[in-house]
């Protein structure tokens, strides 16, 4: 099982859940990273790295002398990441989607396979949980494409093991996050019950409604702000899975990198709980008392 | 024969000058001699998500024009201009294209060394 964690707003407390969550999970879990703009997982767990690799995207690259600039090249380019002016072919790196149809048309054989690194992907181990991450190259603008060599990986590193991975995504509603969440079996929204904290999950929940998968909101800090997130939850039939307070204990063990299921009974009692709940809304013809029979 | 191409936001001299280049409306390819002009639509470019300012410098640059006079320009596009041979006036926002051609004639228009915007 794959489970995302996700929210719209920032700072709600995605990583605090993932860290939490994979470090109560038992069996076979690993912790992902895939937030690869800022990734922050790694805090908390404190893996120790056991490899990485530089990952890469093709580009075109330009064998002048074949080229006729008959600017079939740049026609098909939607992103205009190759142009031909008059008797200049110029390429644009940084704006390849990386699809290879250039150089797979080009009645000149002109256009050969480059590379543009896209940023680093490493993996380890934090006590019983397994651990992989991305990180974008500084100055790299498209996330996604190295998020995909990330979620490869992990499938690859699933079908070793077996077992279930904790997805900590990107914040926001846009292509890294939907990228992150959507390949995974449970989607978790966590969010904070502030207006700021509904309105960023009212659109969180828009877009990622239609892809049909389990949803449950978890709110942190409850008891700050309104009961808006709560009418909303109602409304849309979205379970809650879990309340985790608002309290200077947890800001401080957060502070100091600690996971915060480990900080008291009270705290570990809510993600053993949470986790059941999600074992629960991937399975759902699965009750828990069977389960647990 | 020498011309030049304006951002503008109609097709003809007495339109305003589009203080955009990548998504302009249009450009209104003058001959400097005759007044003579030409309009090339840029709708194509205003539709795209990203590289507008590369496909404008492609539409322009089939034009066969030597220079651009314009706003603003983004450094890809204006990459993509120099690559082409086409030489840039930038922030002549706010004039009609008439006024714009006018300052070009009489050597009012600085040719730019680099973009005057940031890209995204």
């Amino acid at each position: 099982m794959i489970v995302a964690i996700a929210s719209g707003k920032g700072g709600t407390g995605k990583t605090t859940v993932a860290a939490s969550l994979a470090t109560i999970w038992a069996g076979e879990v690993l912790g992902v990273d895939l937030d690869v703009e800022e990734p922050n997982l790694h805090l908390f767990l404190r893996p120790a790295i056991a490899g990485s690799e530089m990952a890469h995207m093709t580009v075109p690259t330009v064998a002048e002398a074949q080229c006729t600039y008959c600017g079939a090249c740049s026609e098909l380019c939607q992103f205009k990441a190759i142009s031909v002016f008059n008797q200049v072919i110029i390429t644009f790196p940084e704006m390849c989607h990386g699809c290879g149809g250039c150089i797979a048309i080009c009645p000149e054989k002109a256009l050969s396979a480059g590379q543009r690194e896209l940023g680093e992907i490493s993996w380890g181990q934090a006590g019983g949980v397994g651990f992989l991450a991305g990180r974008l190259r500084i100055g790299e603008a498209m996330s996604p494409p190295l998020m995909r060599r990330v979620k490869a990986r992990l499938d690859q590193m699933l079908a070793a093991t077996g077992g279930d991975a904790i997805i900590d995504a990107p914040p926001g509603v846009s292509c890294p996050a939907v990228n992150a969440v959507m390949d995974s079996d449970v989607i978790l929204l966590v969010t904070e019950p502030t207006p700021f904290g509904v309105y960023d999950f009212q659109l969180a929940w828009e877009a990622f409604t239609p892809l049909g998968k389990p949803m449950g909101a978890v709110i942190n800090r409850a008891g700050l702000g309104n009961d808006a997130i709560y009418r909303f939850c109602q409304e849309k039939g979205l379970p809650i899975l879990a309340e985790i307070p608002y309290d200077r204990a947890i800001a401080e063990a957060y502070a100091r990198g600690r996971i915060i299921a480990t900080v008291s009974t009270g705290l570990k009692a809510i993600f053993v709980s949470l986790r059941d709940q999600i074992r629960d809304l991937a399975q759902p013809n699965r009750s828990r008392e069977a389960a647990h029979a | 024969m020498n011309r030049i191409a304006v951002t503008s936001e109609g097709p003809s001299l007495d339109d305003q000058v589009d203080p955009r280049f990548g998504r302009a409306a249009g450009f209104v390819v003058v001959d400097l001699e005759t007044m003579d002009t030409q309009y090339i639509d840029n709708g194509q470019s205003q539709v795209m998500a990203q590289g507008a300012g590369i496909q404008a410098a492609e539409l322009v640059a089939r034009a066969g024009v030597s220079c651009l006079l314009t706003g603003s320009v983004g450094p890809k596009a204006f990459q993509a201009l120099s690559a082409a041979g086409i030489k840039v006036g930038q922030n002549l926002e706010g004039l009609t294209v008439r006024a714009a051609v006018e300052r070009f004639k009489n050597n009012q228009v600085e040719i730019a060394q680099a973009a005057n915007r940031a890209g995204r």
